[in-house]
């Protein structure tokens, strides 16, 4: 018999700490907080992908969508409350993964990784001609309301933060029970051999359909939350840098648990802010060098030092 | 699933191989593959009843993996027609056929080489579950696990339960294939050189644990084998493939006696 999962105990405890931590955090911490969270979102998506051997390296695609739903929701139809926002993102980003996972579900390797690619940077060129949205200025998305009230600038920062937490600890849920589902466990068994998930009765395009699309609906809702939080979106969102740092954050990560994307994003997110505040001129090539130094001593993602460490104890 | 009426005739008189009665399980008429110009099968008539036990034999390229491939979806043939208790297969994909019941293992062990036996196993036993919301229930059920078990049992690979497949034994990886093409409940069951690869005193334990498992549960079985003592052993009914045809089809004596298979399938083993 396995473990004892204590994830859910685990995610609690985390879930209370954070939203502790809110109350006395720097506002610069706070906003850096609910960035990074965002990110870890993200990059949940791409554990599961990670998980069956794929990797999007366009899901800055998602990303951008959700921001940009926020964006257009506000403006043009004065919807500024900020937990339907990050929902209309998710749906928004949903009904594309969908539409776009048919064609997905049929490539694998790098070809899956450069068709997500194209797609990212096909919307980007969109967003850049579109005068309409602001081109490459973006344009700035309004404050969001809480129940149809507007509350003061560090309310409702605080309060951003705490949906975010909140949003990152049910999705880290879903995902882990997700992970031990029938479905959800078919991740290493797709990398390993579609042809006997084929030969089982099943077709594996439509789990991987199933991954594209969960994929979508996070990176969808982590882009609206950004967009909330910076108060202004344009088109590097979906910048293919974007969704580089997306897949650096998910190899640093590693796929062991749903903690890891949020641990390693929030790591990343200090090694950028620190890396930029002291050495501006270099601090690419700190990124790069940590990145390197993961692959080299931790292919695993940092969550895996944890585990060789308990495993030790 | 269910056979359409009206379907199902009486298997065709002369081209029946003995010991066909009433309708058969698998009917496969003037079946032919072309590869370009290379003929992988040409004109494939046979029938096989309930409970069967063939056994293909052949040269090396004598087409029994592509007859296997035809059938079960994963080559589509270029003319011919092959039914499962009385519905066509021609043009369905390998999942469909699987569905169907007809399940069928590989000559190279295709199993989930990074996880354990027993996952294997679950994802096996998930996968068989049909239904669209099946695919969201708990894996590791305690159901499942329990019937995970049982195989491991019955299989006798339980030693091997937490091993991930890539490093167990070749003999156990071919279990754990075969296992996990049963664990629909099929009723026709494919195998593909199940002894391939297995040392050869091994090999008669391997098919003993094989083929009783498979006849608790009535299961109809084709299998391909080189080695000439386990087809006497275990196929009742052989039939013998030469460059794309069958060369002979009967009980296991007779065709393996027959002087054009000695001369193109066994050599001159049994002289």
């Amino acid at each position: 018999m396995p473990a004892r999962d204590y994830t859910g105990v685990a995610l609690a405890v985390a879930f209370v700490l954070f939203v502790a931590a809110g109350f006395f955090l720097p506002s610069w911490a706070v906003s850096l907080a609910i960035v990074s969270l965002a990110r870890g979102i993200v990059a949940l998506g791409l554990l599961v992908q990670f998980r069956s051997g794929l990797v999007s390296f366009g899901q800055a695609l998602f990303f951008a969508i959700g921001g940009y739903a926020v964006g257009l929701a506000s403006l043009k139809l004065r919807v500024t409350d900020m937990i339907l926002l990050p929902l209309i993102g998710a749906a928004a980003a949903t009904l594309l993964g969908a539409a776009l996972g048919f064609l997905m579900r049929r490539y694998r390797t790098i070809f899956f990784a450069m068709l997500s690619l194209g797609f990212s940077m096909l919307f980007y060129g969109l967003l850049v001609k579109t005068e309409t949205l602001g081109s490459t200025d973006g344009f700035n998305v309004p404050t969001p309301t809480v129940f149809g009230s507007r509350l003061s600038a560090l309310a409702t920062r605080t309060l951003l933060y705490d949906l975010t937490v909140v949003a990152s600890a049910g999705v880290a849920l879903a995902v882990h029970w997700y992970l031990g589902t029938i479905l959800g466990r078919l991740d290493a068994a797709l990398r390993d051999n579609e042809v006997r998930v084929e030969y089982l009765g099943y077709a594996p395009a439509r789990a991987i359909h199933v991954q594209y699309v969960l994929g979508a609906a996070l990176a969808g809702a982590a882009g609206a939350l950004t967009a909330m939080a910076v108060g202004h979106i344009d088109p590097t969102m979906a910048y293919w840098t974007t969704s580089g740092e997306l897949v650096f954050i998910t190899i640093l990560s590693g796929t062991g648990s749903v903690f890891a994307p949020f641990v390693g994003s929030l790591v990343f997110s200090l090694i950028q802010t620190y890396a930029l505040q002291y050495a501006p001129s270099i601090w690419q090539m700190i990124l790069g060098v940590a990145l390197l130094a993961i692959i080299l001593y931790l292919p695993g993602g940092l969550w895996s030092a944890l585990e060789r460490r308990r495993a030790r104890a | 699933m269910g056979s359409r009426p009206g379907t199902m005739g009486p298997p065709s008189g002369g081209m029946s191989a003995p010991g066909v009665m009433g309708s058969p399980v698998l009917e496969v008429r003037r079946l032919t593959k072309l590869f370009d110009q290379v003929v992988a099968a040409r004109d494939i008539d046979v029938s096989i009843a309930a409970e069967e036990v063939v056994s293909i034999i052949g040269a090396n390229g004598a087409g029994k993996t592509t007859f296997v491939n035809l059938v079960t979806g994963y080559a589509h043939p270029s003319a011919g027609s092959i039914r499962f208790r009385g519905q066509e297969l021609v043009g369905l994909r390998p999942r469909d056929i699987t569905r169907l019941g007809v399940g069928r293992s590989f000559q190279v062990p295709q199993v989930f080489s990074t996880l354990s036996v027993r996952d294997n196993l679950l994802i096996a036993h998930g996968l068989a579950e049909t239904g669209r919301r099946a695919g969201l229930s708990v894996l590791a059920s305690r159901d499942r696990v329990a019937a995970c078990e049982k195989l491991l049992s019955i299989y006798r690979i339980d030693a091997y339960r937490d091993r991930a497949a890539a490093v167990v034994p070749q003999g156990v990886r071919k279990l754990l294939d075969i296992a996990m093409a049963t664990a629909r409940e099929a009723t026709l069951l494919f195998l593909d050189e199940p002894t391939s690869g297995i040392a050869t005193e091994e090999k008669f334990a391997v098919m003993d644990i094989v083929m009783a498992a498979l006849a608790e549960r009535k299961a109809t079985v084709v299998f391909i084998e080189h080695d000439i003592d386990i087809v006497e052993r275990y196929g009742t009914r052989v039939v013998a493939f030469h460059e794309g045809r069958i060369l002979a089809d009967g009980p296991a004596n007779a065709v393996l006696d027959d002087a054009r298979v000695r001369e193109h399938v066994t050599g001159q083993r049994r002289a």
